[in-house]
């Protein structure tokens, strides 16, 4: 499988009057075509800022500072920001916000906004040409193309957030990034968009990023899982066996805080203590505060990207010959 | 079995559209949110009661309902044996030392300018408690109960100082204060995050166990309300499709609503089959709800005109179970 993007050693900082913010630090990933990897993690572990930073859209006061992004080869990290907005947002890699569902403006038309979408990238495109187009994207999303004409107020969240997935579709990406895109929506509505996900990147063979902070949409949807913590990627691998074999203490207590709605009735166990402030993390593993099985090493010396078995990373002690 | 403590019957709230000026040339009828509308339960005593369902389904409004926070337009509300649907707040006033609430959002349930200590002690001083040892006593008690322990070391923060899990314990800790009878808690977990939640949901459990409390627990999440509700009531637009314990109607949903409810809640094991949406489109309006069942414009098991044209009474269907569908009991 050919990779669509590759990630390594990604740090991003914000600046800060208290101090640098290290969001992201030494994130390690790729993703092929018709894959999708699922970024999973706590509030404030750094998700966001990793999507961020591939589509070159930190806000001022963020920077990558270290690492190599590269997208069908070509390093973006390198590429100045016009190139890129030329080049590749939209049309090479594009994005599902969080919190998308008012991202639409109020006063243009659902479908109009669609075709605005396609004509930047495509300012020679005919008119007949863009408004076949947003008829199949429509349609693609599952969405009557005949309500192209309606106003998004005059549409529900999920029908919403389908038509944002049809604009971020609009330029044939290769990679698509959707950051929570179930937040806000209903569990039917939800299972809905999540079936609609997995649809296009099989029809399209695109490549996917979802980022989540609930374990079992990652499950659900994804081929690849990378657990972020504290800014850091504790683990990497493919869900099948993550799932089964937990290697990180943080995903193992991850997996055990979350119900399932089928199985046995259990008590639910929580992992002690709160993630860390990341003007100043924890020294040695960021995660020792909370592990149980933290070791004198954990605490002085941080844990490198320790390659366990084939596709399978973890940073962690308990794996790492010393 | 247990005796009720909480008894509602055919209890319904709507809500008066407000309307704006042209909506009011073109008509003048006053058009109304069924937020509930007509809906009989019992909460046991010492049990944990869930309220499942979609946004806008009507959860939140009889929490409120329940602990007379607002006026029900009809139906019954029996707490403890007693008729409180209607009767004045200043009777209300010392029942609502039994009744208790915690809300969603730990940020803003909580004053800011306020110490902890505040914050706890507030309902003791809206009943009247004013003995300082008497209040200082009950605080550190209802702290020590949510276990912020030592609490002298969280009587003086603020809730900024404190963590989303603190800051929800808190406010448990207040709802405990006056050793309630009742809580509802509405969507307690909400904004917590994953790794934090199971503390304050095995602390609704322990002090189930350990106080008999009752609990009205308001969730969309299904999973949660498996692993630490007793009962569950679903509902759809005002109305309580089904109704049992927990196991029977997350493991066996009759209804068709509940089933597609199941069927959509993702699982965290890739090994299972994944979930297939089976019903399509989204909630109606609450305001001019469907005619018949509620769930007809998108039952994947409508079975005729009779979905349409009549309402199903919520009906019992054996053991502990109700459920409100034409597929199940013939009625008269
Ligand atoms: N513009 C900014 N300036 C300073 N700090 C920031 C900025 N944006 C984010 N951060 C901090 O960077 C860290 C990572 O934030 P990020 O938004 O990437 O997290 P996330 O995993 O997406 O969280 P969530 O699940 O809440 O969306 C957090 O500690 C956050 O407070
Ligand atoms: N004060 C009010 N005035 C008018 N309509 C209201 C009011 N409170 C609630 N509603 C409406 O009543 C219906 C039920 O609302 P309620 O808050 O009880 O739903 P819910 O099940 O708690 O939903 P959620 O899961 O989103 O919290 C909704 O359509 C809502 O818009
Ligand atoms: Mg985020
Ligand atoms: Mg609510």
């Amino acid at each position: 499988m050919s990779a669509v993007l590759q990630v390594e050693n990604l740090t991003t900082f914000y600046t800060t009057l208290r101090g640098p913010v290290r969001a992201a630090e030494n994130v390690t990933f790729n993703v092929g075509k018709g894959e999708a990897l699922g970024l999973v993690g706590e509030s404030g572990c750094g998700k966001t800022t990793v999507a961020l930073s591939i589509l070159k859209l930190l806000p001022s006061n963020g920077k990558i500072v270290r690492g190599k992004i590269l997208f069908e080869g070509k390093d973006i990290v390198k590429i100045k920001d016009k190139e890129f907005r030329q080049e590749i947002r939209w049309k090479g890699i594009s994005i599902v916000f969080q919190g998308a569902m008012n991202a639409l403006n109020p006063v243009f038309k659902v479908g109009d906004q669609v075709s605005e979408a396609i004509k930047i990238h495509e300012p020679r495109m005919k008119k007949e040409e863009i408004n076949e187009r947003v008829a199949k994207l429509f349609e693609l999303v599952g969405l009557d193309p005949g309500r192209a004409d309606n106003y998004p107020h005059e549409f529900s969240g999920g029908m919403r957030q389908r038509a944002l997935i049809a604009m971020s579709l609009a330029c044939n990406p290769a990679l698509l990034i959707s950051d929570e895109p179930c937040t806000a929506l209903d569990v039917i509505v939800a299972s809905q968009v999540l079936k609609l996900l997995r649809e296009i990147k099989e029809k399209l063979n695109l490549g996917m990023i979802l980022i989540s902070h609930d374990l079992s949409i990652v499950a659900e949807t994804c081929e690849k899982m990378g657990i972020m913590y504290a800014g850091m990627l504790a683990e990497y691998g493919n869900v099948m066996d993550t799932f089964k074999k937990p290697l990180h203490p943080y995903t193992q207590g991850l997996i055990s805080a979350f119900p399932s709605i089928k199985g046995e009735r259990t008590r639910m166990v929580s992992i002690p203590g709160i993630p860390p402030d990341l003007l100043n993390p924890p020294t040695g593993c960021r995660f020792h505060p909370r592990c149980k099985y933290a070791m004198d090493i954990c605490i002085k010396k941080e844990p490198s990207w320790w390659n366990v078995e084939k596709g399978r990373y973890v940073r962690c002690w308990l794996y790492e010959k010393g | 079995m247990a005796d009720a403590l909480v008894e509602v019957e055919n209890l319904k709230k709507l809500f008066p559209v407000r309307m704006g000026f042209f909506r009011t040339l073109v008509s003048r009828k006053q058009l109304f949110v069924h937020a509930v509308d007509g809906i009989s339960f019992k909460v046991k005593k010492s049990e944990i009661f869930a309220l499942a369902g979609e946004s806008g389904s009507g959860k939140t409004t009889t929490g409120r309902l329940l602990l007379r926070l607002i006026q029900p337009t009809e139906g019954k509300i029996i707490f403890e044996g007693r008729d409180i649907s209607f009767i004045p707040e200043r009777e209300m006033k010392s029942l609502r030392r039994k009744l208790q609430v915690v809300f969603q959002d730990p940020y803003e349930s909580l004053n800011p300018r306020m110490i902890v200590e505040t914050i706890v002690a507030e309902p003791l001083r809206v009943q009247g408690v004013h003995n300082p040892k008497e209040v200082s006593e009950k605080v550190v008690r209802a702290l020590e109960n949510v276990e912020l322990i030592p609490a002298d070391e969280f009587l003086f923060r603020y809730p900024h100082e404190l963590s989303g899990g603190q800051r929800q314990r808190v406010a448990v800790a207040r709802a405990l204060v006056l050793d309630p009878e009742f809580i509802v808690a509405d969507e307690p977990v909400s904004m917590l995050d994953v790794s934090i939640r199971a503390e304050i949901l095995n602390l609704m459990v322990n002090l189930q166990e350990k106080f008999s409390t009752t609990f009205l627990y308001i969730t969309h999440d299904l999973a949660l309300a498996r692993h630490i509700c007793n009962s569950i009531a679903v509902m759809y637009l005002g109305k309580i499709m089904e109704m049992g314990t927990v196991d029977e109607v997350i493991l066996e949903p009759l209804h068709p609503y509940t089933r597609a409810l199941v069927v959509a809640v993702p699982v965290p094991d890739p090994t299972m089959a994944r979930s297939e949406v089976v019903i399509k489109g989204e909630i109606p309006s609450p305001v001019n709800p469907p005619s018949g069942c509620r769930f007809h414009t998108r039952c994947p098991s409508y079975i005729g005109d009779i979905c349409r044209t009549k309402e199903p009474s919520l009906i019992h269907v054996g053991g502990t179970r109700f459920v409100a569908c034409h597929l199940y009991g013939k009625e008269k």
